[in-house]
């Protein structure tokens, strides 16, 4: 998946929750979001992403993509055989 | 199904209180305002009429109606007579035989006598009232002065008008006004030489016409006719069925010969549209045999080999092979599927249960994507249900009417006209659109505020008008504390408070002046019932589910929400958008929005489908696109969607599909999307097929097959065909089948079956236990998810910026005629109002530009460069184009950009930076696109079959 697309969709997430006061309801949010609506393929590249520094990324996806990162049960091979 | 709809006469009376009175000696009881008309028809007593209907008021012209009451001086016209109680009424005398005699002799002397070549013959009220009135002479010549010269006006292409057997009822004039809401004809003169015409004297092309149809079905006679029952005489049978345009989804009976459609007449009876229709829906059929149609199922290797016609098994067979061949090469999530909001609800739900049952992934989505995804997932969050809140006939109760980002008359007709009927009767109304759509101002009706704000800016506006609402102490607290989260409504009110939300902070980025705003926002949240509709003017941004949530969120804030005459609005593109959506055409949701992440909703499905599901979400379109380049997906099952046509970016979309190795399209037509495409397998219109839609209020109404399928099966037969070679065994006889397996499965739906429908004509779901009838109203006393949930919608400005480079905002809408990517309505004589995409542009931009009206312009994005004709109108602000995309070779989408919906990925069509200059000739990507269709054109005519 191009990565840059990606990286622009978590800052566009991102910034719909930047309103919310409370920083760990944000990342919360994002984390969810993003587990709820992207393809497995999508996430794990996300997570590569952030794992080589996260170029690109706002501070409030990249703190979720991380609590994503943590959850590696939830991914499956997927998209690559 | 009669042929005919019994006539009343005149409308009902929405009178509580009861009246009886004597009719012929017969006693009955009607409502208060009942005209005595009305009154004999309900107990079978026809009184003699031709200028009254029970489609439109009383005019009281044509005196055939007359009646005489006991103690009453003179005999007054039953239909604007007003039924008393006790009165006594006599219908038929000597006397007014006579009267009666008399006026229709004087009718006839002006009336062709040519009944038996005459088009209406056999269903015409003028002969069926000589024949009730008894007429046998006509003492008054034919020499004197007449009107049977009258010049014929055939100017619309779907009907004709022949004055010469006009009796003036102005029947015609009324349904225009009252139904319609057009006011395109006039009513000239008096007496002997009053005339009815459209416009001044111009043809009804010339005319402010939209070509409705609502005279044509009023009129009594045959003046108004259709060309196609001129053509093909009257029809013998009918069937009702359902409008496949758009959302608002009118009921229609196909009149038929045979299995050939002669018209379209929308049913009386329709729950949305109470008879009536627009230009689409009643005249745009002819689609469905058109000489394009495709009918036989073709395949090719690759898509630039010649198609070979082939037999079905061997399409089918062909098909999938090749998904299995690519899923045991790439892998179980490298295949994937796409329905249309114009598939039924069936139909969806068959494509989507294929995808996770016989392909076992996720992969599936539809083009609802692209529309409205924002809409499911702000009103999911706030008030717990992906759906609009109202019945369309609510808005006849709201006091102020909200439209931001919709355009009822053009995209919505038939609602449009209801919409307008309320203004007329004094509702308020507010416009929030960049442009001046015909709402702001048309006959008898004018915004009372038009928010003309910057394309992309429509968080910022509406956080502006709870900003005042909640500082102005406007808010409903009692509501909004008792039937909502306490805690995120107090959280929502300190976010709008905060300065940088008030239309003072606002006014530059909106371009709307702060005093209207604040005058809007009074109205809304003080106004009385305020009701809320919004289109893709909304939803397509990338800030389109926040838009959502921050109508909902108003609604909430002024306890606008749970009764009739208020609530929140989408007003849906196509007709089966919220249907595709409830069927579980999504990556992430199963039938009925539950996540596939949910485990009893996953067990249940498992346990119905006798296979283990997939939990992790799928590919949404965008996202298949990508994978796709990415070289992940692979394999496409396409149903009824354009996506190389109606997705943003084309030229990527292009690449993608390039890049696929079995493309697989079931459609009408070698529609855009099939000239990449490997395998085509013919689908059905939906007069070839039995189903049903559901529309913008969530209501489910029934298709029926009016015609054999031209190529032998439809659509859901197709699809349970492709399973059962993918070795998932289906089984269906019938859709009814499918309808109650969903039933089975969705709750929303539990109470839903065929047999309900053909007993109750259409049901707005929820149906189940507690509501069997159906849920006109939703959230009454409690939200769908408990409590509603306010939400913070912070602006943020779209990364679309103008630039000295880019210094345009395009912006895209639809008009009447045409629908969508045009495949269906292009192939019909709707082109005569709308033969090609053009560039509205402001004409201070055209003159800086040195463009004058009607020259060929270039309209360059980052994405890419078409050129269109430029048409010069104010309608547009300064600094803003507009343009449609119903024609694939304007490449609309060339130009738009890959920015989408932070929260579905629903593309931002509705803002664009671009430049426009004055060129000559078409644009690259329009002379590769031309070399590439013709190529495509070609290798469609040197088909082959199987044996030579
Ligand atoms: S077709 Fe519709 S808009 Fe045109 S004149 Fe008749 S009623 Fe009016
Ligand atoms: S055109 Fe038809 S409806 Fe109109 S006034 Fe003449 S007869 Fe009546
Ligand atoms: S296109 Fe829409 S408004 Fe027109 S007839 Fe069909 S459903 Fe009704
Ligand atoms: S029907 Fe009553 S006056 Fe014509």
């Amino acid at each position: 998946m191009n990565i840059e697309n990606l990286v622009k969709m978590a800052n566009d997430i991102g910034n719909f929750f930047s309103a919310e006061p409370d920083r760990t309801v944000a990342v919360h949010g994002i984390a969810d979001h993003i587990r709820r609506f992207w393809d497995p393929r999508m996430r794990k590249a996300i997570i590569a992403h952030n794992r080589e520094g996260g170029v690109g990324l706002n501070e409030l996806p990249r703190a979720a993509i991380a609590e994503l990162d943590n959850e590696a049960t939830l991914l499956r091979e997927a998209g690559d055989g | 199904m009669a042929l005919r709809d019994y006539d009343f006469g005149t409308p009902p009376s929405q009178s509580d209180k009861m009246v009886t009175l004597e009719i012929d000696g017969f006693s009955v009881t009607v409502p208060e305002g009942t005209s005595v008309l009305r009154a004999a028809a309900s107990i079978g007593i026809h009184i003699p009429k031709l200028c009254a209907t029970d489609s439109l008021e009383p005019f009281g012209s044509c005196r055939l109606c007359l009646v005489q009451i006991e103690g009453g001086r003179g005999l007054p016209a039953s239909c604007t007579t007003p039924v008393a109680e006790g009165m006594k009424v006599c219908t038929q005398n000597e006397r007014l035989a006579k009267v009666r005699r008399g006026v229709m002799e004087l009718y006839i002397s002006d009336h062709p006598l040519d009944c038996l070549t005459c088009s209406a013959n056999g269903n015409c009220e003028l002969q069926d009232m000589a024949g009730a009135v008894g007429l046998r002479e006509v003492r008054y010549g034919y020499e004197g002065e007449n009107h049977l010269k009258a010049e014929k006006d055939t100017s619309n292409p779907y009907f004709a008008f022949d004055p010469a057997k006009c009796i003036v009822c102005s029947r015609c004039v009324r349904a225009c006004e009252e139904t319609q809401g057009t006011f395109a004809l006039t009513l000239d003169g008096r007496g002997f030489d009053s005339k009815v015409s459209p416009g001044q004297n111009q043809s009804f092309m010339e005319s402010e016409c939209v070509s409705c149809g609502a005279c044509v079905q009023a009129c009594p006679t045959a003046t108004l006719m259709e060309k196609t029952v001129i053509e093909k005489g009257q029809p013998e049978h009918s069937i009702v069925t359902t409008c496949a345009y758009c959302g608002v989804g009118c009921s229609f009976k196909a009149e038929m010969k045979g299995t050939e459609v002669v018209r379209m007449v929308p049913n009386k009876d329709g729950h949305a549209n109470h008879g009536h229709s627009c230009v689409k829906g009643r005249f745009a059929f002819g689609y469905a045999t058109h000489k394009d149609r495709i009918t036989a199922p073709m395949i090719r290797k690759s898509i630039h080999d010649p198609w070979r016609v082939v037999s079905w098994e061997e399409a089918i067979n062909y098909a999938a092979a090749e998904f299995k061949r690519i899923q045991a090469k790439y892998g179980r999530y490298s295949v994937g599927a796409l329905t249309s909001s114009r598939c039924t609800n069936e139909e969806t739900y068959l494509v989507q249960k294929l995808v996770r049952a016989a392909f076992g992934n996720n992969n599936v989505d539809t083009c609802a994507r692209v529309c409205h995804s924002p809409t499911g997932y702000g009103l999911k969050q706030t008030l717990g249900e992906s759906a609009g809140t109202q019945a369309f006939d609510s808005v006849m109760k709201a006091d102020v009417i909200m439209v931001i980002g919709a355009n009822p008359t053009d995209g919505h007709p038939v609602f449009g006209s209801i919409m307008k009927r309320r203004i007329r009767e004094g509702a308020k109304l507010i416009v929030a659109d960049p442009r001046d759509i015909d709402l702001v101002k048309s006959p008898h009706v004018k915004a009372d505020y038009h928010l003309k704000l910057r394309p992309g800016t429509n968080v910022a506006l509406i956080n502006a008008m709870a900003h005042v609402i909640v500082t102005q102490g406007l808010a409903n607290d009692a509501f909004a504390m008792e039937r909502c989260e306490p805690a995120s409504y107090e959280k929502w009110k300190a976010f709008v408070s905060e300065e940088r939300n008030s239309p003072e902070a606002t006014e530059a980025i909106t371009g709307v002046p702060a005093e209207t705003v604040r005058a809007a926002a009074l109205l809304y949240a003080t106004g009385g019932n305020a009701a809320i509709y919004y289109g893709l003017g909304v939803t397509e941004h990338s800030q389109g589910s926040t838009t959502v949530i921050g109508i909902a969120n108003l609604a909430m804030a002024t306890g606008n929400i749970g009764r009739e005459g208020v609530g929140v609005n989408p007003l849906r593109g196509q007709n089966n958008v919220q249907g595709s959506c409830d069927m579980g055409s999504f990556p992430h949701e199963f039938p009925g929005y539950r996540h596939v992440s949910d485990f009893e909703t996953r067990s249940q499905f498992e346990s119905a489908w006798g296979v283990t599901l997939e939990a992790e979400p799928g590919l949404r379109i965008p996202n298949m696109f990508g994978a796709a380049l990415d070289g992940s997906f692979k394999g496409l099952y396409c149903e009824g969607e354009d996506i190389a046509q109606s997705d943003p970016d084309t030229q990527h979309v292009h690449a993608a599909l390039r890049a696929m190795e079995c493309v697989v399209v079931q459609d009408l037509f070698l529609n855009e999307t099939a000239k990449f495409a490997h395998v085509f397998l013919p689908g059905a219109s939906f007069l070839e097929k039995n189903g049903t839609f559901t529309n913008a209020e969530r209501r489910i109404s029934p298709v029926r097959k009016v015609m054999p399928p031209l190529a032998g099966y439809e659509d859901w037969e197709v699809t349970q065909m492709l399973s059962n070679a993918l070795g998932y065994p289906m089984n269906y006889s019938h859709p009814s089948e499918i309808m109650d397996e969903i039933a089975r499965l969705v709750p929303a739906f539990a109470g839903v079956s065929y047999e309900k429908l053909d007993r109750l004509g259409s049901i707005q779901w929820p149906c189940n236990e507690k509501a069997p009838n159906g849920t006109p109203t939703m959230h009454v006393d409690q939200f769908v998810r408990g409590k509603g949930r306010f939400m913070l919608t912070e602006y943020v400005p779209t990364q679309e910026r103008t630039s000295s480079r880019y210094p345009l905002i395009l912006t895209t809408g639809r008009i009447l005629s045409q629908y969508n990517v045009g495949a269906q309505t292009r192939r019909t004589m709707n082109s005569v109002w709308h033969s090609e995409d053009r560039l509205e542009i402001h004409p201070h931009d055209a003159e800086q530009r040195g463009i004058n009206d009607g020259d060929w312009v270039g309209i360059k994005s980052r994405s890419g460069e078409t050129v269109l004709r430029a048409t010069l109108t104010e309608r547009v602000q300064p600094g803003v184009v507009y343009t449609t995309f119903h024609f694939p070779e304007s490449g609309a989408n060339v130009i738009t950009t890959d920015n989408s919906d932070w929260a579905t990925n629903c593309p931002e069509y509705k803002v664009t930076a671009v430049q426009v200059t004055k060129v000559t000739e078409p644009s690259e990507w329009q002379r590769q696109y031309r070399q590439f269709s013709e190529e495509q054109r070609a290798l469609l005519e040197q088909r082959s079959s199987a044996a030579g």
